[in-house]
This record gives C-alpha cells, structure tokens and sequence, in this order.
C-alpha cells in the first residue's frame, strides 16, 4: 500500500519542530509499523536526508521503548500492544497517517519523536524499592507465603513497561497510572508494608515535583496501555497515600 | 602451560566457592568509599551487580544505551529462571543441576563455575522474592514451578511469561535504592566506546552521550562489562535491535580474549520471517512444544498449493503429514533439544518442504493437543457422546489457559488464528553462549577488566538450557561478581582516585574521535543497515545452523570483504555532535563485521559437532545414532580463547584444556 | 498531613470530598423541589423550615457555600495544572477513542454550572436574602399574608419559557457531569469497587435522574400555571 505520512521533525530539544509530509509505496501490510519506518528511513538516507529518530528495541513488546502518537493515539489505534506491535494491516491503501512524539512537559521532546522520559526513573528513585540487601543468607523464599490472589494481582500491577503510554493519552499529561502500578505492586506484598509510608509520599511528591498533571479519571490511560494495567491502582495508590497522611 | 590461568580454587568441588569466600582478601567499608566500579550494561548481571557492589559501599557508575537501565534486553525472557531449591520435592539438588547444566552444554564448560552457579541459585529466588519479585504461587500461597527444557525435574520459577521483565525489574529496583543513597551514578543513553589501560590495569572507559553526541571520560578502579550477547551479528535474531557486542568487542582488542565464539543458541520455536524488510525475531516460548506437534506436508505437489494458498494446512490428512521429530526422534518426539529441533527444521526447509512463501516455516500443531484435552475434559464433566464442536471447545479452553498470552500475540504478529489453524514457527538466533573468556574470578586476561552475565562464555558450554540465562545473570551479578572483585580492589586502596587527564585517556578518546568524524564524513553510498543484513546474510547461510568448512573459509573471506567496502561506502547521515541512531549503528556493525570473521574462524578451528556448533563433517557414519552430531572429547575437549593481533582473521588461538572430574562424558542420545 | 492536600492526589481527594457533598446537597434539594408537584402546602413547610431554622442557614447554608466556591476553584487550579502539563499539543488527538465527552469536558460542564448558578442566585437567592436578612421579613408569607410566598415565587419564575429553556440546558450539563463525576468522586477516594457494574450503574441513573426530576419540575410548573 502506499501512505502518506505526516511526522513530527525536531531537530534537538532546544529547536522548534514541525509537522512533515512523506510519502512511502509499497508498504505490505505484514509489516510492523516501525519496519515501515525503516522503509522510510532507508528512502531518507539513500536520498541523503537525515533519517527520522524514534525509539525502539526489543521490537516484541516488552521493553517499554518504542514511544509515538499514532493518529491520535499513544501506540497507534491497536489495542493491548506498543508501536513496535502495530502492524500495517491497521491501516489502509491512501491513509494519511500522523505521527507525533509522547507529548508533555515532563517528557520533553530530544529529537524529532524521541522523548525523555527522565521522570519515570526519578520518581522510581524516589522509592520502587524495598530495602533489602544483598546477603545470600535473606530468608527462605518460601518462608513467606503470599496468597495466589494477592501475587497474581501483584504481577498485574508489575506488568508496565514504563513507556509513558498513559501519560501520552491523558488529557492531563498525568503519570498516575505509572506510579499506582508501582505503588500497587509493592502495596500488596507483605514484603513491601514496612516502607509504605514512605513510599508511596515520596514517589507522589517526585510525580508531581515532575510537572505531571493531576487525574481525572477519563480512564484513557487504561485503555491505551498497551499491558492493560487497571485504574484500580490509581485508587490504590490514592488510599495508600491516605493512609500514609492520617 | 597454557598463557590461560582458570585460577580455579583447589579442593573438593563442592567446597571449592566456600573454601574461596572463606579466604579471599575484604577490603574495609572505609577504604570502599574511595573506590570507583564503572558497570557498562545494565540487564540482569550489570544490574545487579552494580545495586550490590554499591550497596556495600563502592562507588559505582552505570552505563546503558537504552533512556533507562530497566530496558535492557534480559526484560523479553520469557519462560522462567532455574535454582535448585528442590521445593518441588522431586529429587532436585546443587549436583542435579550442575550436572543437567554440564551436559545440557554438551561438555565445553567449566566445572567448577557451573557448580558455583547451581550452588548460589537457591539464594537468587531467596534474593528476588524479598525484594518483591511477584513469582508465581500456588493456592497455599507457596512459591510454583514449572517444568522446562526437557529435564527430569521441576525447577524453573516464573512470573507469567514474563519472569525476565519482573527480574530486571526487582534488580533496577534494588539499583534505584542506590541510586537514592547517591552511590550509584546512572549514565542512561550512554554508550561505552572504548577501555582505558593504564600499566596493564583496566581504569576507565570513553563513552558517548547519545543525546548530545559528546565524548566523555569516566575513570574507575576496575571496569565490569555485562553487555550481553552478540547475537545481533546474525542481524535478523531475537535481540533487540539495540543488543550489540562493541563494549565486549573492544575490550577483545584491547586485550581480552574471546572465547567460543562459533557457539550459537538457535531456537526452534520463533515466528517465521514474512518478507525482506523483516528488522527483528520474536521468540515464542518452548513451552508451546510440550503440547504442538512438528510437521511439513510430506509430498512437495502439497506444499506448493499451500504457498500458493490453493491448499490450507488443516485440508491435508494425518499420512499427508510428515511430523519430522517424531518420525526420526521416536523416543523424545517432538521434545528434543533447541539444538536438535532447530536443525530438523532447517533439515525439511532446505529440502523444500518450508510452508510459507519464503520457505522457511513449519507447522506446530495443536489441533491433536486439543483433541486430547477435550476429550479428557468431557470424561472429567461426564459428558457423554460429546460433539466435535463441544470437544474442541473443552480443548480449546485448556489451550487457553495454558498458552493464551503467546497465541494473542502470535496472532497479533501473523493475523492468523492458531486455535484454528496451525502456528507457523523458524527457528531463530537466540542467545550466544561464546563470549569473553573470564577465570573463576570473572576477570578477563586483563587486570581489573570483568565480564559477567551472556557477555562472558563460563557457564553454558556449547548449548544453554532453557531457563539457565537468567539464573547466571543474576547469579554473577548478585553472588559471585561483588566477592570475586573485592578480592582484586583490595590492593587498590592506596591507589587514590584516578585521573582522567592522562596520555591513556588522551589516546583511547583520540581514537574514539577519529573513529566518529570517519563515519560522519564518509559520505558513502550504502545505509549501515545495509551492510548489516549483507552480514546477516552471510552469517545466517554460512555460520547458521549447520556449518562446514567450505562455507566457513568462504565466509570468512567474505565478511572481510565485505568489511572492507564497509569502510569505503558506508553512509551516515548527520553530524558526531548530536543525537544521531545511525552513528550508533554504524559503531556497531563495525564491531559486528570483525567479529563475525572470529566467529567463523572459531567455527572453523572446531572440527567436530557440539551442543549448539553443527559442523557437517563430524556426524555419525553408522549405527542408531547415524546422521546425528558426533562430539569429540579427545580432540576439542577445550575452551577456544582467542587474542587479538591486529586483524580478526589473524588471531591467536588459546587452549583452555577443560576437565572433567565429577561428571562422566556421554554421547547425547534422543532416538 | 499538612502536606498532602498540597499534593496532586490530596486535592483530588478535596475536588471528591466536595463534589459528595454538593451530590447530597442536590438530592436534599431535590427531595424538597419534587414536593412542589405533589403538594405545595409540604413544598411550602419545608421551604419555609430550610429558609428560616438556625442551623440550616447559618450554618450548613455556608458550608454550602463555601462548598461550591471550593469546588469551582479547586477546579480550575487542577485544570490550568492540567493545561499546564502539555506544553505542545497535538496536531491530531482521537479523545473519543479512549475516554467518554463527559470525562475530557468537565470543566465546560462545569462552567455551564456555574453560568446556571449565578442565574439560579438572581432569581431565588438574592431575592431570599433580601426578603428575610435586608428587609428582616421572616415570615414567609406572601406579600397579602395569605399563605406562605415559597411556591407562588417558585410557580412565577418558571411561567417565562426563556428560564425554562435556560434551566433545561443547565441542567443537562449538570446531567453530563455528573455522568463522569459520580463515578470520579469515588475513584479518586480510592474506592476502585466503584467500578464495579452496580456503583456504576447507580451513578448513572443518579446522574440522569436527578437532572430529568428538575427538568420534570421546571416543565411541570411552566405548563400547568
């Protein structure tokens, strides 16, 4: 199939960027969408123009790398998978398709459609993680047992990928669903009580130190997320939060 | 006397890592607090040796190429991490597992560090699940496992499909509690170019900020490279498309040896390719051969309708199917090792049997699986003369519920419906179990230069079983790397920080330099991708799954060649100071192109068949086992450890002899 | 604790707090206005109870007040965080494929509320505070003291259709709020059984059925006076 295809061009984080149209032919549609960028890249530099910069690795889901706003939706207009899973069939012979990078003020734009997602990490910083040491001699992992319930639920919660998926479709540009993954999985471990309080302040004050907008439970976040990761964490982290306060 | 020293303690196996964390040299809190530790890589080994080497006390700087250490490539394991922890009461043991280990990596590693590994393993699920790691559990609320890569035991603990993700996940946790304390300085979008020798001793690293292009210094005490495999040299694999060999490839030439190289992990079970413009491989669990059968139509008038699309694969009959594993494996079927459901497939394809249009497919077929299950289901439910249809709806359920997450996604990738019709697998270039080769100590022939996790070649011989990578990853990183490096930093404490201003410095960031403004002014005529998938494709025809010595000699005169028009035509657009993927690339493939002459010249030298190296030569002539891998232990029982010497095609073999004083060596047999 | 109505997550709590009381406070209001169509005489002894007891005006009446003033604000110091927070906009953004009208346009609902307030204090609650606190008339009755004035002044201001139309579109946007902010309310107090089908269910019938009784009364009384 052939495209059109308007993208997003920025040359680094201080210029100003651009919307630009390309034109891309014989597309199959077995292709992933960023083989399909590979096309046009390739096109770009045999033409000697400068190829267009995105994210990308593992290519299958999992690394929570890929990162673009496919026709007005954070991973394109698939459900349950990244941009590195979209695949062509998505889309028609002649579409015009727009291709933006994440967009908030916490994820500034580095190049054309890569963004910094610094934040994430800091606000894990802040506190996703237990204090435990490294001694070889922790106790017997089975000496703690964890209802099936409570660990399955747990794995839900600890299935994001950090991508920012949630924070591109938010209308608010709001990293809650993030960090109520992250709280949640460590709020519903026993292993993880004894730092809660802590937690879940320090990693709310780092959110919103960041300049994430506030939640208003649109729920777009949800439903973008390519690991579906549910609003109850959201909840979770909320009452969590008020725990900690009162 | 080989130039290799192992430095493998003395004593009994089994007491040899006690007996050595028993006498090692410590080095006291105050004096770590002026030690400098660069981790380059930051999956499971360099995560986690970076979180402890900075929890007891050094002060440790972390490069990854990816915007944050937690997307390293360990996140897309799927299937689970091996210890033996015996919960399931099964007969499982330390020895157990060293011993499948062994000879799962067909007997080309070393004994005592593979005993080391099953004997740290328990402490690594002890480790994981305190920090939160969410592994799967049982109804009594007790850790699960599950079964895996054809061994007699259940060892293997899973967090869904995504054990490596929650792993890096737990070890990234643990980094960001030390980075938290300000004893970890994270360089995220960093990438490590070239070492830095001072007298002799590792002392720093050049890296580029891949945001804003700019060369940087970084000194250390001692310098640990845990970069992961090269499987990318291949590069159609299931790597990520960032995975490369440059840090463990620059340090090969600077005076690291490169151990095994020609050994290769091929999984049987991935998603075919569907046309040229493939970028990458996506793995799909082993797990689904437990259930699927293998097979390709068995008359060619079939398999060209099916391309053709004039015939669909559930239209053929049971005796117009040639289920391939079970016909030549009787005893194993369908579970034989990656190594040999690999090459029985490429075996039909190259005899013309692939099903898809590019002719490297097979079927996995679950429709008997569902035929099985639903029949027992309706014994279960007393449902008596149940339908086709309620039958395969009882089946397909189970199915369901065992290989769900990996049939959506199968179908999110191929647009077909395995439940309906059979799953079309290849097999792929799935890990690398050569690497730089490293002593007990995990150091390599360089001083204070380690290597640990896929990068290093110790632990899995000539083939790595299922659910071993993760465990070793952690296993150097957690357990062995953070003792091992004490041993050698406790005569660096008078040593003092290390300037960064030095003539060393000068001349590695010159040659990094002049390296960069080479590409960026080449102004050639080809894409980097371009001379990779050239690369690719001579790898994958003459380094693949079969190998023998034509091709090899063949090819290493080609990927020289090929090097060489690199060098000429290469073309990279933009500029050194800036953020700039195809500078990357270029680096890398680079990197590639030299390595991929090693690897066959290893190929090469290693003229017999083990674990995952195939070379047609060596084959039994006779007998049951005939057509099958002839090992020889009398001639190539060694490690192949190579030294750089300026050119790729003119490095110096190194023998490390390999003994064997617990384990008996067998002929492995799956007829 | 100090800190976290400063919060992100403190203030929504304060945005949810709010809004459970201004959602009792419309079914109090209710309960009283839907008596005005089955019998005024009870219409006039609770208007007249509410409008004169001690405790309802003096103190509830500016809770209420402070309430609503609350509400608004808060709400529009999340919204301008909220703008804030994207700095480039899209060039293309599909809303509508993963978020309901209702949920990405609460502040122009809420607008629309307040735009019906200010109208709805013209006409009922100036009048009332000069009646009674300016004029100092604590009766309640009518001007010729025959019976309590509270439903002849309710019947009198739905006679002109140009009010009646006002308050229908009002009151449909209160309908749409309420649509995504019942539900809002509970999830940001961290209730996630909220969503749960029953909570939601109920939060969807309070959100259509307290907007179509005022409508119902507003019509009621335009057309049968």
């Amino acid at each position: 199939m052939n495209l059109t295809l308007k993208i997003w061009r920025q040359k680094d984080a201080q210029s100003k960027g651009k919307m630009v149209d390309y034109k891309v032919t014989e597309i199959s549609e077995h292709m992933s969408f960023l083989e399909m960028m590979d096309v046009l890249n390739e096109q770009l530099i045999n033409s000697g123009e400068e190829p267009v910069a995105f994210d990308h690795d593992c290519r299958e889901g999992i690394c929570g790398m890929c990162s673009m706003y496919i026709n007005g939706e954070a991973h394109g207009p698939d459900r349950g998978v990244t941009t590195c899973q979209l695949h062509m069939r998505m889309f028609k012979d002649g579409d015009t398709i727009t291709i933006e990078p994440f967009r908030a003020k916490a994820f500034p734009v580095l190049k054309d459609l890569v963004v910094d997602r610094g934040a994430f990490d800091r606000i894990q910083h802040a506190g996703g993680y237990i204090s435990v040491n490294t001694s070889g001699n922790t106790q017997d992992a089975n000496s703690l047992p964890i209802s099936k319930h409570a660990a399955d639920e747990a794995m839900d919660a600890a299935t994001c990928i950090g991508c920012g998926a949630c924070v591109a479709s938010c209308k608010n540009s709001s990293a809650m669903l993030f960090v109520g993954a992250k709280v949640s999985q460590y709020a519903l471990l026993p292993q993880g009580q004894i730092e809660a309080t802590d937690r879940v302040k320090n990693m709310v004050a780092q959110m919103d130190l960041e300049g994430f907008g506030n939640c208003t439970n649109t729920g777009a976040c949800e439903i973008e997320c390519p690991k579906g990761i549910s609003l109850d964490n959201i909840a979770r982290m909320n009452r969590e939060l008020l725990k900690a306060n009162f | 006397m080989s130039v290799l020293d192992s430095k493998v303690p003395k004593g009994p196996l089994k007491d040899k890592w006690t007996d050595y964390k028993n006498h090692i040299d410590l080095v006291n809190p105050a004096n770590k607090r002026n030690i400098d530790v660069i981790v380059v890589g930051t999956g499971l080994a360099g995560g986690s040796a970076a979180a402890t080497l900075a929890e007891l006390g050094y002060n440790v700087k972390t490069f990854c190429y990816q915007d944050s250490p937690r997307r390293a490539h360990s996140i897309a394991a799927q299937g689970g991490i091996n210890a033996a922890k015996n919960y399931q009461g099964d007969g499982d043991s330390t020895y157990r597992l060293f011993y499948d280990t062994v000879k799962g990596g067909d007997y080309r590693s070393r004994e005592a560090n593979v005993y080391r590994l099953a004997e740290v393993s328990a402490n690594i699920i002890d480790q994981c699940v305190a920090q939160g790691v969410p592994f799967a559990r049982d109804y009594g609320g007790l850790l699960d496992n599950r079964s895996f890569g054809g061994v007699l035991v259940s060892r293997t603990f899973y967090a869904k499909g995504q054990t490596g993700q929650q792993l890096l996940l737990g070890a990234y946790s643990a980094m960001n509690r030390q980075i938290a304390r300000g004893k970890i300085t994270p360089y995220n979008r960093h990438e490590m170019l070239d070492v830095v020798k001072v007298d002799g001793k590792a002392r720093g690293i050049i890296a580029r900020n891949l945001v804003t292009g700019e060369i940087e210094r970084h000194s250390a005490h001692a310098v640990v490279i845990a970069s992961g495999g090269y499987g990318n040299v291949y590069f159609l694999s299931t790597n990520a498309m960032g995975s490369n060999a440059t840090a463990a490839w620059k340090i090969h030439k600077k005076g690291a040896f490169f151990a095994n190289p020609c050994y290769t992990q091929i999984h049987p079970t991935c998603i075919p390719r569907s046309g040229d413009y493939q970028s990458k491989l996506t793995l799909m669990s082993e797990s689904l051969r437990n259930d699927g059968r293998i097979w390709v139509p068995k008359n060619m008038e079939d398999v060209i309708a099916i391309r053709e699309g004039k015939k669909k694969p559930t239209d053929l009959s049971e005796d117009e199917r040639d289920y391939y594993l079970e016909r030549r494996y009787p005893a194993f079927g369908n579970l034989v090792p990656r190594d040999v459901a690999s090459r029985a497939a490429k075996e039909r394809c190259d005899a013309g049997y692939g099903v898809n249009a590019t002719g490297e497919a097979v079927y996995l077929d679950f429709a008997s699986a569902i035929q099985r299950y639903g029949k027992e289901q309706a014994k279960i439910h007393n449902i008596t003369n149940a339908s086709a249809d309620k039958i395969y709806e009882l089946g397909a359920a189970i199915v369901k519920a065992k290989y769900g997450n990996l049939f959506q996604m199968y179908e999110k990738i191929v647009d077909q419906d395995p439940y309906k019709t059979p799953m079309m697998i290849y097999p792929a270039v799935h890990y690398t179990m050569g690497g730089v080769w490293v002593d007990y100590n995990l150091m390599t022939t360089v001083d204070g230069l380690y290597c640990i996790g896929e990068a290093n070649f110790s632990d899995h011989g000539a083939n790595r079983l299922g659910a071993s990578a993760l465990m070793q990853g952690l296993a150097d990183g957690y357990f062995v790397l953070p003792y091992t490096i004490g041993d050698y930093l406790s005569n660096e404490i008078r040593t003092g920080k290390i300037p960064t201003d030095t003539p060393e410095f000068d001349a590695a960031e010159k040659e990094v330099t002049e390296k960069i403004n080479f590409f960026v002014n080449n102004k050639g005529t080809h894409s980097v991708d371009y001379y990779h998938k050239k690369l690719g494709n001579i790898m994958w025809e003459k380094c693949g799954m079969s190998r023998n010595s034509t091709g090899l000699k063949e090819a290493m005169v080609e990927i020289k060649a090929l090097r060489e028009d690199f060098y000429k035509n290469v073309s990279v657009p933009g500029n050194a100071n800036e953020f700039n993927s195809e500078l990357e690339k270029a680096g890398r493939v680079a990197d590639f192109l030299e390595l991929g002459e090693l690897f066959a010249k290893d190929a090469l030298e290693r003229e017999e068949s083990c674990g995952g190296h195939f070379r047609e030569e060596s084959v039994e002539i006779d007998g049951e086992q005939e057509g099958e891998a002839k090992r020889n232990d009398k001639d190539f029982a060694f490690v192949s450890a190579w030294e750089y010497k300026g050119e790729p095609g003119e490095a110096v073999l190194h023998k490390e002899e390999l003994e064997f004083n617990e384990i008996e060596l067998k002929q492995r047999s799956y007829k | 604790m100090s800190g976290f109505f400063k919060s992100s997550i403190g203030r929504k709590y304060a945005m949810a707090l709010s809004a459970f009381f201004l959602m009792f406070f419309l079914l109090q209001h209710f309960a009283i206005n839907i008596l005005s169509v089955f019998s005024p005489d009870a219409f006039n002894e609770a208007s007249h109870f509410m409008g004169t007891f001690w405790a309802v005006q003096y103190l509830l009446q500016p809770v209420l007040i402070f309430g609503v003033v609350f509400h608004f604000i808060m709400g529009f110091i999340l919204e301008a965080k909220n703008r804030s927070a994207r700095v480039v906009k899209y060039a293309s953004n599909n809303g509508a494929a993963n978020s309901s009208w209702m949920s990405r346009n609460m502040i122009y609902s809420g607008l629309a509320i307040l735009g019906f307030i200010v109208l709805h204090f013209i006409d009922f609650w100036l009048p009332e505070i000069n009646t009674k606190y300016i004029q100092g008339d604590m009766s309640g009755l009518l001007a010729d003291g025959d019976g309590f004035r509270y439903y002849e002044e309710l019947t009198h201001k739905f006679v002109n259709p140009i009010r009646v139309v006002a308050y229908i579109v009002a009151f449909v946007f209160l309908s749409l709020h309420l649509m995504h902010g019942f539900s809002s309310a509970f999830q940001s107090s961290g209730v996630s059984s909220m969503r749960k089908e029953k909570l939601q269910l109920f939060g969807k019938a309070y959100a259509i059925i307290i907007p179509l009784g005022f409508i119902f009364i507003a019509l009621y009384h335009h057309f049968n006076h």
